[in-house]
């Protein structure tokens, strides 16, 4: 009964924050089209050598990616504190675990959303030949979107009370991601290549033990970082 | 800041806590409501310490705060169907409450385009839903018409008829005059004046 009170709480809460973000004028259209944006500059930035493109395409995707669910991290907390909707929030009995799950999810779909619209721009602007193995790639862009979240949807909770929390969170959160940035574009590279080496496997796995020690920590931490 | 204050409200009483701004009316209020840990002291619940047993508190508050805390972007009925869900409530309470709130027919409207008073009824319904056994309300009659004040009345006399109690933080007795029992004055964190004691232990 209690676990299924707390699986109504964490479904309620994600689809509070994925229909606020759906109506919001800067909210999912807002993201997606600085994400698009900033691949098109990034592009740009590269010039019109194809290979270079091809090169630089799993680096820009993720960039893009990660400067645009910055901003979604960001206002999934901030929803919470315009009008003082965190409090009540609070006040709610049940465990804190499931606002933190709650919001995990909402993030997810989110940022799941925009990597596709992401990708989809990518693979026409930077000319990526889908690969044999797409369903590997896949799998790796799932597990990187993932670790993101996780840890993303943690700093934001932690610096959503700050005064300088759009400052706060990239700071924050950058340095924390840079093995999944790694593992991700790693695996990915070794995917859309040949992977002669079979070097995407260790990525893979680095990717997984993190997410899963990051899920785990997250989780138990939130508890205090919200009651701060 | 608090410095010191103690005092104790009964089963079936409604206190006012009066004082001027900064007097820690609202840190009162927090601190009962579990949203704000005291460094020293303790404060009870209903039998419930605030900070060991604040999950259990949260089960037995309704906490009105200055700000309505409601979702903007979401209409009065999915703010309702929001706090049925986190309540674990069927969403089937969830029209009877915007309709005792006065906000029947706006039910489907976003609450960004509610007025402060219609936005304060609205808290009010949620506050409803959770049927508290103690009232913690922060300025509970600022933005409300003579309907509203008459319907914050209603609410707190039905907890108080089943056997709650009410703590509401005040500028002016007026609006509440008919259902106070007595006043707490708080001036600089301490009781300034009135009766601290307790008619009955809650």
């Amino acid at each position: 009964m209690a676990a299924r009170d707390d699986w109504r709480r964490v479904r309620a809460i994600a689809r509070k924050d994925l229909t606020t973000e759906l109506r919001a004028k800067a909210g999912f259209n807002g993201v997606a089209s600085l994400a698009v944006t900033i691949l098109v500059m990034l592009g740009l930035s590269l010039g019109p050598d194809g290979e270079s493109l091809r090169n630089a395409a799993v680096g820009a995707v993720w960039l893009a990616t990660l400067f645009s669910g910055v901003l979604a991290f960001n206002r999934s907390f901030q929803v919470e504190l315009e009008g003082g909707a965190l409090e009540p929030l609070l006040l709610y009995p049940g465990p804190r675990w499931t606002i933190f799950a709650g919001k995990l999810v909402a993030n997810l779909i989110f940022v799941s959303l925009i990597v596709v619209i992401v990708m989809m721009v990518g693979i026409v602007l930077f000319g990526i030949t889908i690969p044999d193995r797409w369903l590997a790639l896949a799998g790796v862009t799932g597990l990187g979107v993932f670790g993101l979240v996780v840890l993303g949807t943690f700093y934001a909770s932690m610096s959503s009370r700050s005064r300088a929390r759009e400052v706060l969170l990239p700071l924050l959160l950058f340095p924390m991601l840079v093995p999944v940035l790694l593992a991700a574009t790693s695996a990915s590279k070794a995917l859309l290549g040949a992977d002669l080496m079979q070097e995407s496997g260790a990525w893979i796995r680095l990717l997984i033990g993190y997410d899963l020690v990051f899920l785990i920590a997250t989780f138990i931490a939130f508890e205090h970082v919200i009651e701060a | 800041m608090l410095r010191g204050v103690t005092f104790e409200v009964g089963r079936g009483e409604t206190v006012a806590l009066m004082g001027p701004n900064g007097s820690g009316k609202s840190t009162v209020l927090r601190v009962l409501a579990t949203l704000i840990r005291p460094n020293a002291g303790n404060a009870g619940v209903a039998g419930l310490d605030s900070v060991r047993d604040a999950q259990d508190v949260r089960g037995r508050v309704g906490y009105l705060a200055h700000t309505p805390g409601l979702y903007d972007d979401l209409t009065a009925r999915e703010n309702l169907e929001f706090a049925a869900d986190m309540l674990g409530l069927p969403h089937s309470a969830v029209e009877a409450t915007l309709e005792r709130a006065g906000l029947g027919n706006v039910s489907l409207a976003r609450v960004r385009g509610f007025s402060a008073g219609m936005q304060r009824r609205l808290a009010l319904a949620r506050l409803m839903m959770r049927r508290p056994e103690v009232l913690l309300l922060d300025e509970p009659y600022a933005n409300l018409d003579e309907a509203g004040v008459e319907l914050m009345n209603s609410v707190i006399s039905e907890v108080i008829e089943s056997g709650g109690t009410a703590l509401l933080a005040l500028h002016e007795l007026a609006p509440a005059r008919a259902i106070l029992d007595r006043a707490i004055t708080l001036a600089d964190g301490r009781v300034a004046a009135g009766s601290p004691q307790r008619a009955a232990a809650h």
